[in-house]
């Protein structure tokens, strides 16, 4: 589809002389500068319709947005066609991923002159393959609601997890399937270290945690603090999940109808990069240089309910009201979930699931 | 054309579209796995984790079970059918085969919509998911078997003084040995591979084989435990197919049947009449509710029934780049684009098994089976990586989809239009040579107008088929032109009820539109032909 301009389609169906069938697409290719720009990225993405048009209107590329599933998807699919990629940048690698998109040599090196105003703790790659552009904190969330009509104490720390009061009432996505699920676990062996956290997971298994495939599932069905109404009311979601909870209710409520427990979260930093083997590397930068401005950054809070990494974007006002910024999120070096990240998904299914 | 012409095409054109759309990119990915060296070691490592034993072992547990399940429930159904006349069998003969054509996506959400919570994902799910889907295998190959034995054989046992049971043990049930073991062989094929139903059904905790190269090859990208993965269930299908093939080649030789209208027999008692009120009113409640309850689903948007769902379906979404309409425009241009490729390589196929019981046609109606059963999922990212370079870029082209789903559905045609080729009297044939006709004007004016009618059935299976291709096409389609059972699946990832009221929405579109495939074809189908 990005060739729409410069290729023209011939579809061919012939048969050959001993009856072999061929249906191909025959590219015939000019050098023209490419006039559009294709974004592969993950079904999560949203950008708003003005905010593209900004793009598109200062560039004059067109801006064309390829999804490609969820966030794994979107990396295997790119991983698969490196170097001869679909589009011209990828955004939606996180850094718990970081490590595979790396070692697959996706991304041609950039480095934007707009990360001046970035914090240096969200440049991991210092080659610059890959540009930091929002970050979000995947943390325990709870229905406070829940909680006061039954006179309990909410949790307030990963360990309260274990704790038989919280027998059936959590519910977990499933690292292998889900990037929050994936944090949440990296989230448990940041805290309790090996093999504290196999055995803190042995725990949570007797307590009958909940595992749900993906997001989705676990926040909008199975939280009871949520448009679902599940049974559950502690989710692992995200540190913007209570602004979400107010900003799509009518009416407002004055305060957030869900809670984090902060002692629980881990940073998600989302990055893009340019494409090896783009073909219009110009637009590509300039495509990146424009997610890390100001009118793009200024959008993903409400777009996506993420956190920018620029220091002068300014936030909206629901989510300085709500959202917590955890001032110490959990962390682990990038080097420690390449180098174990597959590991440990392995065992945790073999502790929490089989 | 001359007789060696003619079948170098009939062989030749099926071979190579196979050799070109499905070896090619299978045998790419497979490598691409495959080529680091230690492989060896890593296949043992693979094969002897206790992870893969617990996902053999439930692949092949639940496809037994599956199996097992789908022939005792479809058996009353395949009795009444196979025995009785009555106004409207034809009816509901169609009735059954519609939940078999659904994609696998719509059979998924609909049983997620009827379960109770704590069953909705699972074990049990799979399985009654799985009946669900196949009870019209058995239904139609049992019971068209049936409708073709001769009941005086069993009135005669009974003659001789032997009770109904002792003669439907010891006379009915060994005649009707092939088409079980034939039927069960297919729901076997198609529980193994399961790919939509697990995906949506299974939840974390259980996981097959598709299942697992999925989660390898998609979402941790281990290529070559994927590829393993891969091979192992080839050889777990080509096994399945094999037997397959054998069991029908004795279905297909039951030598000369009675015709249906004089077996089946008219209902005369009130016995009978309840027997067959009982059976088919049984199952359509089973096949029935999930329908129904996807109906209902798809009004039901907040705290009461509106059309929302439905005109939401002509506005853009976040789900992906095209209006939900337009998904159900693509669906039904690829699927007959795909129809279309089926037709003339499964057609050109089936010639070529029907003209020859030898080696060579087994053969090759057994490799066209393959693609029902090899891993969509690798099929889809073989694709992607096979055809990524001119003069084949074939990633972008929009003919990628109909070709793909053409593959899943050319076995179906060659097993509706070889039967009735086969049935064509060779004396009319000889008898035409005699008077002086060409080879290539006995096809023209003998063979092609009998064989008309069931082409027409195959191009409405084929249809339908390619309608609800999911596993291979999640991965090819477009994100701006996805198709029907993808939109669905996308939909279903999203937050909020009028999310889910749209997925409702276009399953029950998608499933409009194929029972009237299924019911147009019926009006066709006068021969009897092959098992769908």
């Amino acid at each position: 589809m990005r060739r729409q301009v410069t290729v023209c389609y011939k579809a061919i169906a012939a048969f050959a002389g001993a009856g072999a069938l061929a249906f191909g697409v025959v590219a015939c290719g000019s050098d023209e500068t490419p006039t559009d720009i294709v974004l592969v990225t993950h079904d999560s993405f949203v950008i708003s319709d003005d905010v593209k048009q900004t793009f598109e209107r200062e560039s004059g590329l067109r801006l064309r947005i390829l999804q490609s599933g969820d966030a794994g998807e979107l990396l295997s699919k790119a991983l698969l066609t490196a170097g001869n990629p679909q589009g011209d940048v990828l955004f939606g690698v996180d850094n718990n991923l970081l490590s595979r998109a790396l070692d697959g040599d996706l991304f041609e090196p950039y480095e934007s002159p707009l990360l001046e105003q970035v914090d240096e703790d969200y440049a991991l790659d210092p080659e610059h393959r890959v540009t930091p552009i929002d970050h979000g904190e995947v943390c325990l969330n709870y229905d406070k609601a829940w909680f006061s009509e039954r006179a309990v104490e909410p949790p307030r720390s990963l360990d309260d997890l274990a704790d038989p009061r919280f027998e059936n009432l959590v519910v977990v996505e499933n690292p292998a399937t889900s990037t929050p699920g994936l944090a949440f676990l990296l989230a448990t062996v940041a805290r309790y270290g090996e093999p504290g956290w196999q055995d803190f997971w042995r725990e949570l298994r007797e307590n009958r945690v909940l595992v749900a495939d993906g997001w989705e599932e676990a926040y909008n069905v199975r939280f009871s603090g949520a448009a679902g109404k599940g049974e559950r009311p502690i989710v692992v979601s995200y540190a913007s999940s209570p602004p979400a909870e107010v900003i799509f209710a009518t009416p407002r409520p004055k305060e957030a109808p869900t809670a984090v427990v902060e002692d629980s979260c881990f940073r998600q930093i989302e990055f893009a990069g340019v494409l090896r083997g783009t073909r219009n590397g110009e637009g590509a930068r300039k495509l990146v240089d424009f997610l890390l401005a100001t009118r793009f950054q200024e959008d993903v809070p409400l777009s996506m309910f993420v956190f920018p990494v620029n220091r002068s974007a300014v936030l909206p006002p629901a989510f300085t009201k709500f959202a917590v910024i955890p001032e110490n999120p959990l962390e682990l070096p990038a080097a420690d979930i390449g180098a174990n990240r597959d590991r440990w998904v392995k065992e945790w299914t073999s502790i929490v699931l089989r | 054309m001359s007789a060696r012409t003619w079948r170098g095409l009939t062989y030749g054109v099926p071979l190579a579209f196979l050799a070109l759309f499905f070896v090619y990119p299978l045998v790419s990915i497979m490598e691409r796995g495959l080529s680091s060296g230690d492989d060896l070691a890593a296949a043992i490592d693979v094969l002897t984790e206790p992870l893969t034993r617990e996902v053999v072992w439930f692949t092949v547990w639940q496809a037994v079970v599956s199996t097992a399940l789908t022939i005792l429930i479809a058996f009353p159904a395949s009795y009444v059918l196979g025995r009785y006349t009555f106004r409207g069998r034809g009816v509901a003969l169609a009735v059954v085969t519609v939940p078999f054509v659904l994609p696998t996506v719509v059979v998924a959400i609909a049983f997620l919509a009827v379960l109770p919570e704590r069953l909705e994902r699972g074990w049990a799910a799979i399985l009654i998911a799985h009946v669900f889907f196949n009870v019209a295998v058995v239904v139609r190959v049992v019971g068209t078997f049936w409708a073709g034995l001769d009941r005086r054989v069993a009135e005669a046992a009974a003659t001789l003084g032997a009770s109904p049971a002792r003669s439907f043990r010891e006379v009915t049930l060994p005649l009707l040995a092939p088409a079980l073991a034939s039927a069960a062989s297919i729901v076997f094929l198609f529980s193994f591979t399961s790919f939509g139903i697990i995906l949506i059904l299974g939840g974390p905790r259980y996981s097959t084989l598709e299942m697992e190269i999925y989660n390898q090859a998609v979402r941790l990208f281990d290529l070559r435990t994927a590829a393993i993965l891969a091979l192992v269930q080839l050889v777990c299908v080509v096994l399945a197919v094999w037997v397959a093939t054998r069991l029908e080649q004795r279905v297909a030789l039951g030598g000369q049947r009675p015709r249906e209208r004089d077996v089946l027999r008219a209902l005369r008692t009130w016995g009978e009449r309840a027997v067959v009120t009982a059976s088919l009113g049984m199952l359509a409640i089973f096949l029935g509710i999930p329908l129904v309850v996807l109906v209902e689903r798809s009004l039901a948007i907040g705290d009461s029934y509106s059309l929302e769902a439905y005109r939401a379906l002509g506005r853009p979404t976040d789900a992906f780049l095209a209006t939900p309409w337009e998904a159900v425009v693509n669906s039904v241009v690829y699927a007959a684009g795909a129809a279309v490729i089926a037709l003339v390589v499964g057609g050109l196929a089936a010639f070529a098994v029907a003209g020859s019981r030898g080696g060579g046609s087994r053969l090759l109606d057994g490799s066209l089976m393959l693609p029902l059963g090899a891993s969509a999922v690798m099929l889809g990212f073989g694709f992607v990586i096979a055809f990524d370079t001119e003069p084949i870029d074939f990633r972008s082209s929009p003919w990628i989809v109909p070709v793909v789903q053409a593959l899943v559905a050319i076995p179906f045609v060659v097993r509706i239009v070889a039967p009735t080729l086969r049935a064509i009297d060779q004396r009319q044939r000889e008898a035409a040579a005699m008077l002086g006709a060409s080879p290539a004007r006995v096809r023209r004016e003998i063979d092609l107008p009998v064989a008309g009618r069931a082409l027409a059935v195959a191009a409405g299976f084929a249809f339908a088929i390619s309608l609800g291709e999911f596993g291979a096409t999640v991965f090819l389609a477009r994100p701006d032109s996805p198709t029907l059972p993808v939109a669905i699946f996308r939909f279903l990832g999203r937050p909020g009820d009028l999310n889910a009221g749209q997925a409702y929405a276009l399953a029950v579109i998608l499933m409009a539109v194929v029972a009237v495939s299924v019911f147009a074809v019926e009006r066709v189908r006068a021969l009897r032909t092959g098992w769908v």
